[in-house]
């Protein structure tokens, strides 16, 4: 930011910091709101995350290389999570799916969000006939439900992982850019955006300095609860068999492959969606609190 | 009440327009020739691919196209699917009773399950069960639903044998699915039951209801659970709007007809009619949803009838 600019930038910026809802540094209040339960959470989903960047810490075996030996084994010392029929190792499938899934919700999530930033800012802070178009646009892509707007786009594109994380991204984004909006229009009407204006600062700049470090909270919400979101999503996609293609070891294609296997080895279905689950039940509890931390206001959403 | 009501409706007709010009721009969005798209895997070549163009009306102006092509479909013309070639309308007529029925008894059990969770936990704030009650919540919307469908038959229907492990005919195969969606609706809908039951019972008047010696259990019934209501029906819409999304999974792991199992498969097939049919369909049901529920509101919030 460039805050020494005089004039409207001094001025701007102060006012700016004031608006902040408050000055205690981020982490620390993180980690005094942070629970046992939250601790856990976070501790799995740290866990996760260095698994997914690093799956040689803890796989031995191939997750893709078939292995007629031994296939559709228990769980047991050889394979924690047991084979599933095609011989492959289910632990290290579920360690490289994490990869997979957690790389696609990140660029699904930076795909969306970015959108939702631009479309949402630009439309509240210009207003007029550009917002009413992309408001308008806004509520008819809403009219298609969850995950409908995804399955449009792999429609249009066809099956893939890499078409599923741009449907995911695109079907995000109409609810995230009311959301930012919204956010901004409440920004736009503060004084110190008038005084930047008033003193002859250009649009692009304000937007820049002023609008989008103002609402950088709610869009560091909507990361978080996109990015559970794209990994469910993600998940169902390749469930479906739309998403991730075989062999990619990925959680959903897994469980749409093991469903076969339901009545029979019980471990093939059960254990990848454990670790499914789990990941999304601590992303949305600490989603949760970074939510209530910085934006109290979007909790009934 | 009037004009609300009005302006509601003009929006309502705007979407589905929309909606329709959407679907109807659909195949001019997806990379390649529309020919092409509209023939799925079929091998057309040469003079074929102008005949078809031509009798598809594909080479007139694009705005020609997409205002007759929207209009025929909401008149309910769907075109003919590429691999049956039944008519499209046909197919989505008679799967939409299963989606609705599936959809509908999921949003039962999801309030069943959801509300009175929300009004417990609130009451019991900060409690045991509270958090219990609150865990549930968060573990309903957590667990992704096809593997709530997988754990579901393993237990019921493979251990137990309670329940069927898949198709549609009678109330028993109805169940399972159904559960495993309305179960991620009870975790939302708790949550916001709870949240709304909260601020509602620091209102004023359940002080004074509470003041006057009115029992507990009437203070919450009466006087604070109808206003956190309001909020809960909004959200039990939007619900209803992931349900019938829901659906799309639900109805492949329990092997059921349906609108999702129709724009999958579809998908899968190539087939660009079915799935732009089922879609419409998907999104006009939701937008009417949608206006209903706005209108509900008016019956429930009697304030607003006069904003």
């Amino acid at each position: 930011m460039m805050r020494t600019r005089a004039g409207a930038a001094v001025v701007g910026a102060q006012m700016a910091v004031a608006a902040t809802p408050t000055s205690r540094p981020l982490l620390r209040r993180f980690r005094r709101v942070l629970g046992l339960w939250g601790r856990v959470t976070f501790g799995f989903l740290v866990l996760v995350v260095v698994l997914a960047a690093f799956p040689r810490i803890v796989v031995r075996h191939d997750p893709i290389e078939v292995v007629p030996e031994q296939i559709l084994a228990p769980p047991g010392a050889g394979f924690l999570f047991g084979t599933d029929q095609y011989g492959r190792d289910i632990f290290s499938r579920v360690v490289y799916g994490a990869r997979a899934s957690l790389g696609f919700a990140l660029i699904a999530t930076g795909i969306s969000v970015a959108l939702s930033t631009v479309a949402g800012t630009v439309s509240a802070y210009y207003g007029g006939r550009l917002e009413t178009l992309l408001m308008r646009t806004v509520d008819i892509l809403m009219a298609f439900p969850g995950i409908l707007l995804a399955l449009i786009v792999v429609a249009l594109l066809g099956p893939g992982l890499a078409t599923a994380m741009i449907a995911v991204g695109f079907g995000q984004a109409p609810a995230f850019t009311r959301i930012v909006r919204s956010a901004t229009l409440v920004v736009k009407n503060q004084q110190y955006i008038e005084a930047a204006r008033a003193m002859g600062a250009p649009d692009m700049w304000i937007m820049r300095a002023h609008v989008l470090p103002n609402v950088r909270y709610t869009v560091i919400v909507l990361m978080t609860l996109g990015f559970g979101a794209s990994i469910l999503i993600g998940a169902s996609l390749s469930f479906l068999g739309l998403g991730a293609q075989p062999p990619t070891p990925e959680w959903g294609s897994m469980l749409g492959d093991a469903r076969g296997y339901v009545r029979t080895h019980w471990w093939v279905p059960t254990l990848p969606g454990l670790v499914l689950a789990a990941t999304l039940l601590c992303i949305n509890t600490v989603g949760d609190q970074i939510r209530d931390i910085l934006d109290p206001r979007l909790k009934l959403q | 009440m009037g004009p609300f009501v009005l302006v509601r409706l003009g929006h309502g007709v705007v979407v589905v327009l929309g909606v329709a010009v959407l679907v109807a721009l659909m195949i001019h969005l997806a990379p390649g020739d529309p020919v092409i798209v509209m023939m799925g895997d079929a091998p057309v070549q040469g003079e074929q691919l102008q005949i078809i163009r031509r009798s598809l009306g594909l080479d007139r102006p694009l705005i020609v196209q997409i205002t007759t092509r929207a209009a025929r479909m909401l008149r309910g013309d769907l075109g003919r699917s590429l691999r049956s070639n039944r008519p499209v309308a046909q197919d989505i007529a008679r799967v939409v009773p299963l989606t609705m029925v599936l959809a509908t008894t999921a949003m039962v059990f999801g309030i069943v399950m959801g509300v009175p969770t929300g009004v417990v936990a609130a009451t019991q704030r900060g409690r045991w069960l509270d958090s219990q009650l609150s865990a549930f919540a968060v573990l309903g919307f957590s667990m992704p639903t096809f593997w709530t469908g997988l754990l579901l038959i393993s237990i019921f229907s493979v251990r137990l044998g309670w329940f069927p492990t898949s198709g549609q005919e009678g109330f028993k195969t109805l169940i399972l699915p159904a559960l495993a969606l309305g179960w991620y609706a009870a975790g939302a809908l708790a949550r916001l039951v709870r949240s709304g039951m909260l601020e509602v019972l620091q209102q004023e008047y359940v002080t004074v209801a509470r003041a006057k010696g009115l029992r507990e259990t009437l203070v919450v019934l009466r006087h604070a659970f109808r206003n956190a209501l309001i909020p809960a029906v909004t959200l039990a819409t939007v619900q209803f709007g992931s349900l019938l999304s829901g659906a799309v999974v639900v109805e492949t792991v329990f092997g059921r007809d349906g609108l999702g199992r129709l724009i999958v498969i579809g998908i899968l097939e190539k087939d660009f009619p079915v799935v732009q049919g089922a879609v419409l369909v998907t999104a006009v049901i939701y937008t009417v949803t949608n206006l209903l529920t706005d209108l509900l509101y008016l019956r429930l919030d009697p304030r607003l009838r006069y904003a």
